[in-house]
C-alpha cells in the first residue's frame, strides 16, 4: 500500500526523484548541504514550482486545493514562523497531555513568542502541526536541530508514537546517523541532484 | 478683480532663492546642490512648456487632444510609480499593475465629477478636466505608488511568515492579509491625515491658487471641498485596486509565494 508516491519530480538541481512512501513509514533523508533535501520537501508540501507526479493515496496533487494538500502533506520548515503575540494563538487545539510529552509546562500556550528558545520554538511547531490535526504525510527538515539529548528523544519517540498510532508517513532530514539508525525504516541520500539509498 | 501678472522678473527674483539654497546646501555638503538645480530647471522648463500645451489645448477643446493629453499624464505617472518602488513585479506587471490601477481610479472619478458633478459644456472641457485629472492623478501615484512598494517590501520581508502560515494550510488571502492591510493603510493615510489637517495647518494649493487669482473664498473652498473629497475616493479606490492585484499576482496558481516575480 502506497500512502504517498513521487515520479520523476523534477525541481531546482533535483531530476527524476522517485519515491513510494507507505502508512508509518519514515524515510530519513541526508547528503550534504544545499544538496536539495529541502528544496525536495518544498515541492512535496507544493510551495515551489515543480515538474512530475505526486499522488497521496492515489490522487494527484494539483487534484488538491493547495490549502488542503499542505494540511495532508504537512512541512515543519528548519525555520518556524511565529506572527502573533503569544504561543497560544497559533495552535489549533492543543491539550496538556501532548505538551508533556514533548516536556513543555502547561502554561507554554501562555508564553510570549519572543521569549522563546529555539528549541522551544522548535517542539511548540511541531505541536502545532500535530495536535489536534491529523496529517497523512509529515515532511520534517531537521526537526531536533535546536534540542538537547533528552528533548531529542521525546521528540523521536513522539514521532515514532505519531507513526504507529496514525500511520503517519514521514519524510525525516537528519544529518545525525545515529538519529537515522534509530527512527528510519528506510534512509536515502541525495546526491548531486539524485535520490539514492544511503 | 483680476490677478496681478507675474513679469519674467518676479520670477527671476523667486530663483534667486533656489540659488542661494544651493549655495549654503554646497558648502554644508549635502551633495545636493546638483539635483536641486536641476530640479529647478525642470520645473522651469516642463511648467513652461505645459503653458503653451495649455493654452493650445483650451483654444481647440477637441475631445481627441483632450484625451491624448490625458493619456500622456497617465503614461508620466506609471513611470513615476515604477520607479518608486525598490522591488517592483518583473516585466510589463512592473509598469502595468499602477498604471491600469490609476487609470481605473483617477479616470472614472474624474469622468464621474465632470458629467455629474461639476457639469462643464462640452463635459471634457479642457479647463476643467486636464487639471481635474491632473491632481486625482497626482495624488492617487503616491497613494499607489507607496501602497505597492509596502506590498512587494512587506512581501519580501515576511516571506518566512506567509509561507509559514501557508504550510499551515492558510489560503493566501489569510496569508498576506496583514501585509496586504499594511500595504493599503499606508497609501491611504496621508490623503486622510491631509482631510484632517486642510485649512487648520495648510491652505490647499488649488484654493490658494483659486484666491490668488480672484475668486472669492467661500466659491474657492467650494472646488477645495469636491476635490479633496474625489481625491479621496481616486487615491484610496486606486490603492486598493493596485494592493488587491498585486497581491495576487504574489501568488501562483497553486498558492505558492512567489517572490521570483519581483525585480531584486
Amino acid at each position: 500500500m502506497v500512502l504517498l508516491s513521487i515520479e520523476q519530480l523534477d525541481c531546482g538541481s533535483l531530476a527524476g526523484v522517485n519515491l513510494d512512501l507507505a502508512p508509518g513509514e519514515r524515510v530519513c533523508l541526508g547528503g550534504p548541504s544545499g544538496s536539495g533535501k529541502t528544496r525536495l520537501l518544498r515541492a512535496l508540501a507544493d510551495l515551489d514550482p515543480h515538474s512530475g507526479t505526486i499522488r497521496l493515496n492515489g490522487r494527484a496533487q494539483g487534484d488538491f486545493p493547495p490549502s488542503e494538500w499542505r494540511q495532508h502533506v504537512a512541512m515543519l520548515p528548519a525555520e518556524s514562523a511565529w506572527w502573533a503575540p503569544t504561543v497560544g494563538e497559533h495552535m489549533h487545539e492543543l491539550h496538556a497531555e501532548e505538551l508533556v510529552r514533548l516536556g513543555l509546562p502547561d502554561e507554554a500556550p501562555r508564553w510570549p513568542v519572543e521569549r522563546l528558545s529555539a528549541g522551544e520554538k522548535q517542539r511548540l511547531a511541531l505541536l502545532r502541526l500535530t495536535a489536534g490535526r491529523q496529517p497523512a504525510v509529515l515532511l520534517l527538515d531537521e526537526p531536533t536541530s535546536n534540542l538537547d539529548p533528552a528533548s531529542i528523544e521525546r521528540v523521536e519517540r513522539y514521532l515514532l508514537a505519531i507513526a504507529h498510532e496514525r500511520g503517519t508517513g514521514m519524510i525525516w532530514v537528519s544529518h545525525d546517523s545515529t538519529q537515522i539508525s534509530r527512527v528510519a525504516t528506510r534512509a536515502l541520500r541525495i546526491e548531486s541532484g539524485r535520490l539514492e539509498i544511503a | 478683480m483680476g490677478p496681478i501678472p507675474l513679469t519674467p522678473y518676479d520670477l527671476g527674483l523667486a530663483a534667486v532663492l533656489v540659488l542661494l539654497l544651493s549655495v549654503t546646501s554646497y558648502y554644508a555638503r549635502l551633495a545636493i546642490s546638483q539635483p536641486l538645480l536641476l530640479g529647478g530647471l525642470r520645473t522651469a522648463v516642463q511648467l513652461a512648456l505645459i503653458g503653451v500645451v495649455l493654452e493650445a489645448l483650451f483654444a481647440s477643446s477637441r475631445l481627441r487632444w483632450v484625451v491624448l493629453m490625458a493619456l500622456v499624464m497617465l503614461l508620466f505617472a506609471g513611470r513615476e510609480v515604477m520607479a518608486r518602488q525598490q522591488r517592483r513585479f518583473t516585466g510589463w506587471w512592473g509598469y502595468g499593475l499602477g498604471t491600469s490601477a490609476m487609470f481605473v481610479s483617477s479616470f472614472a472619478v474624474t469622468v464621474l465629477a465632470l458629467v455629474a458633478i461639476i457639469q462643464p459644456v462640452p463635459w471634457y472641457r479642457p479647463q476643467y478636466a486636464i487639471p481635474l485629472l491632473g491632481m486625482l492623478l497626482g495624488n492617487t501615484m503616491s497613494g499607489v505608488a507607496l501602497a505597492l512598494d509596502r506590498l512587494t517590501q512587506g512581501a519580501w520581508q515576511q516571506r518566512t511568515i506567509i509561507e509559514g502560515r501557508l504550510l499551515l494550510g492558510q489560503r493566501w488571502r489569510e496569508a498576506i492579509g496583514p501585509v496586504r492591510r499594511e500595504a493599503m493603510r499606508s497609501g491611504m493615510i496621508p490623503t486622510i491625515s491631509g482631510m484632517a489637517t486642510a485649512g487648520v495647518v495648510s491652505l490647499p494649493g488649488m484654493m490658494t491658487g483659486q484666491i490668488l487669482a480672484g475668486v472669492s473664498p467661500i466659491q474657492a473652498v467650494k472646488y477645495q471641498i469636491l476635490v479633496i473629497f474625489l481625491i479621496a475616493a481616486g487615491t484610496g479606490f486606486g490603492t486598493q485596486l493596485a494592493v488587491s492585484v498585486g497581491s495576487r499576482r504574489l501568488f501562483d496558481e497553486r498558492e505558492r509565494l512567489r517572490l521570483d516575480r519581483l525585480k531584486g
